[in-house]
C-alpha cells in the first residue's frame, strides 16, 4: 500500500520541492560570482518567486489533501534519497516564506550597499545569508532521511553563527562563538544518534525507520542523543546560554531572522523524530521531562526578560520563554491508551505555537531596532515619547504581545487554548498552571515596556534617524499575520495533520 | 574481541575524552580541538557501522562510508568557521576567551 515515496497518498514528482530548495542556493552562488550590490538585487527578485513556490506547495498540499515528494535522481530509498512535504512542512514553509520576505523588505534599509562603494561586507553577507537561510530551511522541512536533515542542520547553523556577528563588535564576535560552539556539540550529538540507528536498522529514510523502529537499548540511546543535540539548538531550558546575547547583539534584520526562524529548525526535527520516526520509543517519562524542561524555560525565561533593562535583551529573553511552550505539546500528545505519541490537536497547537511566535517574535525584534535605531538606545527606561514618534511601530511591537500573552484573536491565543485544552482533557493540570502563570509574567514585561512607551516625554525626543515608512510597514504587517492567524486558522489548521502517517493516527 | 569491537571502543573512548575536554576548558582553541575528537569518534563508529552492516555480501557497507565523507566536511567547515570567529574576536580584544566580561556599552560609547 505504500508507494515508491513510502508514504500513502503522495503525489510524487513534485519539482516545486526541488526549486524551493535550489533557487536560493542558486541566488547565493550567482552573489557570490557578481559580488557586491547584485547580492541585494538577486535577493530582492527571489523573496517573491520563493513565496510564489512556497505558496504552491501549500496550496497543492491543502487543496489536495496529501503529501507531496520529489525522489531525487529516481534512486528510490533506502539507497537514494526523497522530499517529502506533508501538511507539517507544507505550514512550516509558507511561515518561512511570509517572514523571510517580510524581514527582506525591512533589511533593504538597513543593509543597502552604498552608492560610493562596489561591495560593503556587512549588507553583501546578510543578503546570502538570508538565502542561505531560507535554502536550509526548506531542506529541513521537506528532508525525507535523517542525514539529509543534518545537513540541512549545519547549514542552517554555518548560516545563522555569521549574521549574530555582522557589524563585527567584539561581544557579537564572542556571542557568534559561543552559539557555534553549542550548535556544533548539538550536531555532533545528532550525528552519533543516526549512527546509531542507521547501525541498528540499516538505513535512516523517516518512512522505512517508523515502520521497523522498536524500543531496544540502541534505539532509546540515539533518541536521547538526538533530542538533546536538537535541544542545544533550539536553546530550551537549561541549554538556552547562547541564545539572549546572540539574538539580542545582532542587528534588528538578523535578530528577526535567527529568532523568529533559525531556532524553529531544530524544533521542527524534534518533531519529525517523536512524531514520525518513533512515536513510540519517549514513552510518558520521557514527554514529561520535555515538558518539564518547557515549563521550566517559560517560568525562567519569562523572570528574566521582567528584569531586562534593555528592550532587545528583554525581547530575546521572550524568545527562551515561548521556547518553551513548545515542548508542551509532548506530554499532551502522549496516549496513555497506545503508549505514544498521537498527531491530534496538541500537534497543530504546538506547529500553531511555532508559527505564531515566529511571525510575532520576527514583528517584536523589527520594531525594536526601530526603536534603537530612533533613540540611539533600547534602554526600556528611557522609552518615553517613542509612542508618540513612531506610533507605527509601537503598536507592532504591542500586536507581537498580544499574541505572545495569548489574547484572541491571535494565534498565539488559539495555540495556547488548543494546549489548554488538551491539558484538561488528559488531565496534566500542571501543565495548564504553568501556560497561566506564564501568560501573566508575558502580561507584566509587555505592560512594563509599552507603558513607559506610551508616556509622555518630558523634554522633546531628538531623533536619531529618520525611520522609513516601510520599515515600520513590514513589522506591522508581520505582527497582523500573527494577530489575524488565530481568524485564518479556525477554518484550515488542519493543515498540519494532512499526510500525517496513519498508524498515528489510529493509535 | 574483534576488531570492529575494538574500533567500537576506541571510537567511545575518544568521544568521551573529547566530551570532558569540551565541558571542562574554558579557553575557546582546547574546546574547538575537543570537538575535533569528539567527531573523529564518531567518524570512526561509522566506520564500525560500516563493517557490521556487511550482512549482503560486500566487504563493507558503503554507505556509512559515503555518509561519513560528509560528516567529515562538515566538521572540517565547522572548525574553519569557529577558528575565524576565534581570530577576529582575537585581533578585536587582544584576548581569546568566552567570559562575558566584554560590556556592550562601553564599546558602544
Amino acid at each position: 500500500m505504500l508507494n515508491a515515496a513510502g508514504l500513502p497518498d503522495a503525489t510524487t514528482g513534485s519539482a516545486s520541492l526541488v526549486l524551493s530548495i535550489v533557487l536560493p542556493v542558486a541566488g547565493v552562488v550567482l552573489s557570490l560570482v557578481l559580488g557586491g550590490r547584485q547580492a541585494e538585487r538577486i535577493a530582492l527578485v527571489l523573496l517573491p518567486i520563493g513565496l510564489a513556490i512556497a505558496s504552491v506547495i501549500f496550496v497543492q498540499v491543502t487543496w489536495g489533501g496529501h503529501s507531496l515528494a520529489y525522489i531525487v535522481g529516481d534512486w528510490a530509498p533506502p539507497l537514494g534519497i526523497v522530499l517529502r512535504a506533508d501538511g507539517l512542512s507544507a505550514t512550516m514553509m509558507m511561515m518561512t516564506a511570509v517572514v523571510i520576505c517580510a524581514i527582506g523588505i525591512f533589511a533593504v534599509a538597513d543593509f543597502r550597499t552604498p552608492a560610493d562603494v562596489f561591495e560593503a561586507r556587512a549588507p553583501f553577507a546578510f543578503w546570502i545569508l538570508l538565502l542561505a537561510i531560507w535554502s536550509a530551511m526548506n531542506i529541513v522541512f521537506v528532508g525525507g532521511d535523517l542525514f539529509t536533515l543534518y545537513v540541512a542542520l549545519e547549514l542552517l547553523t554555518f548560516a545563522a553563527v555569521p549574521l549574530v556577528s555582522l557589524d563585527g563588535r567584539a561581544e557579537t564576535l564572542q556571542a557568534a562563538l559561543r552559539y557555534l560552539l553549542f550548535a556544533i556539540l548539538g550536531s555532533v550529538f545528532y550525528l552519533v544518534g543516526a549512527v546509531l540507528l542507521y547501525g541498528t536498522y540499516g538505513t535512516l529514510d523517516i518512512a522505512m525507520l517508523s515502520e521497523r523502529v522498536h524500543a531496544d537499548p540502541a534505539t532509546i540511546a540515539a533518541a536521547a542523543l538526538m533530542t538533546a543535540g536538537l535541544l542545544a539548538k533550539t536553546a530550551l531550558f537549561p541549554l538556552h546560554l547562547w541564545l539572549p546575547p546572540a539574538h539580542a547583539g545582532a542587528p534588528a534584520a538578523a535578530s528577526a531572522v535567527l529568532s523568529a526562524l533559525v531556532v524553529k529548525g531544530s524544533f521542527f526535527l524534534v518533531v519529525r523524530l517523536w512524531f514520525d520516526v518513533m512515536p513510540g520509543i519517549p514513552g510518558a517519562a520521557g514527554t514529561q521531562v520535555l515538558g518539564a524542561l518547557g515549563a521550566a524555560a517559560i517560568v525562567f525565561g519569562n523572570v528574566l526578560a521582567l528584569r531586562q533593562q534593555r528592550l532587545k535583551l528583554l525581547v530575546a529573553y521572550s524568545t527562551v520563554a515561548q521556547i518553551g511552550y513548545l515542548f508542551l505539546m509532548f506530554p499532551l500528545a502522549f496516549n496513555t491508551a497506545s503508549s505514544a505519541l498521537q498527531s491530534g490537536s496538541a500537534l497543530t497547537a504546538g506547529i500553531l505555537q511555532a508559527i505564531s511566535h515566529a511571525t510575532a517574535k520576527g514583528a517584536m525584534f523589527m520594531s525594536a531596532g526601530l526603536m534603537y535605531a530612533a533613540l540611539g538606545h533600547d534602554r526600556i527606561a528611557g522609552l518615553a515619547g517613542i509612542g508618540r514618534l513612531l506610533p507605527m511601530t509601537v503598536f507592532a511591537f504591542a500586536l507581537g504581545g498580544v499574541s505572545l500573552i495569548g489574547l484572541p484573536p491571535s494565534g498565539g491565543f488559539l495555540a495556547k487554548w488548543l494546549l489548554l485544552d488538551a491539558a484538561v482533557v488528559s488531565g496534566q493540570w500542571w501543565w495548564a498552571a504553568i501556560m497561566l502563570a506564564g501568560g501573566l509574567l508575558t502580561s507584566g514585561y509587555m505592560f512594563l515596556v509599552l507603558s513607559r512607551a506610551m508616556t509622555p516625554a518630558l523634554e522633546p525626543v531628538k531623533l536619531h534617524a529618520t525611520i522609513p515608512q516601510y520599515q515600520q510597514a513590514a513589522a506591522l504587517a508581520l505582527a497582523l499575520c500573527s494577530l489575524l492567524l488565530g481568524l485564518v486558522a479556525f477554518s484550515s489548521f488542519d493543515a498540519v495533520q494532512i499526510g500525517r502517517p496513519v498508524a498515528a493516527q489510529v493509535g | 574481541m574483534n576488531a570492529a569491537a575494538w574500533f567500537g571502543v576506541c571510537g567511545a573512548t575518544l568521544v568521551g575524552v573529547g566530551l570532558f575536554g569540551l565541558v571542562t576548558n574554558p579557553e575557546p582553541l582546547r574546546k574547538i580541538l575537543a570537538f575535533n575528537l569528539v567527531g573523529s569518534g564518531v567518524f570512526l563508529m561509522f566506520g564500525v557501522v560500516a563493517k557490521r552492516g556487511a550482512a549482503v555480501g560486500l566487504g563493507g557497507d558503503p554507505v556509512p562510508q559515503a555518509l561519513v565523507i560528509t560528516a567529515i566536511v562538515v566538521a572540517f567547515a565547522a572548525t574553519a568557521m569557529a577558528i575565524a570567529l576565534l581570530l577576529r574576536l582575537f585581533e578585536a580584544t587582544g584576548e581569546a576567551n568566552l567570559d562575558s566580561s566584554l560590556s556592550g556599552d562601553a564599546k558602544r560609547g
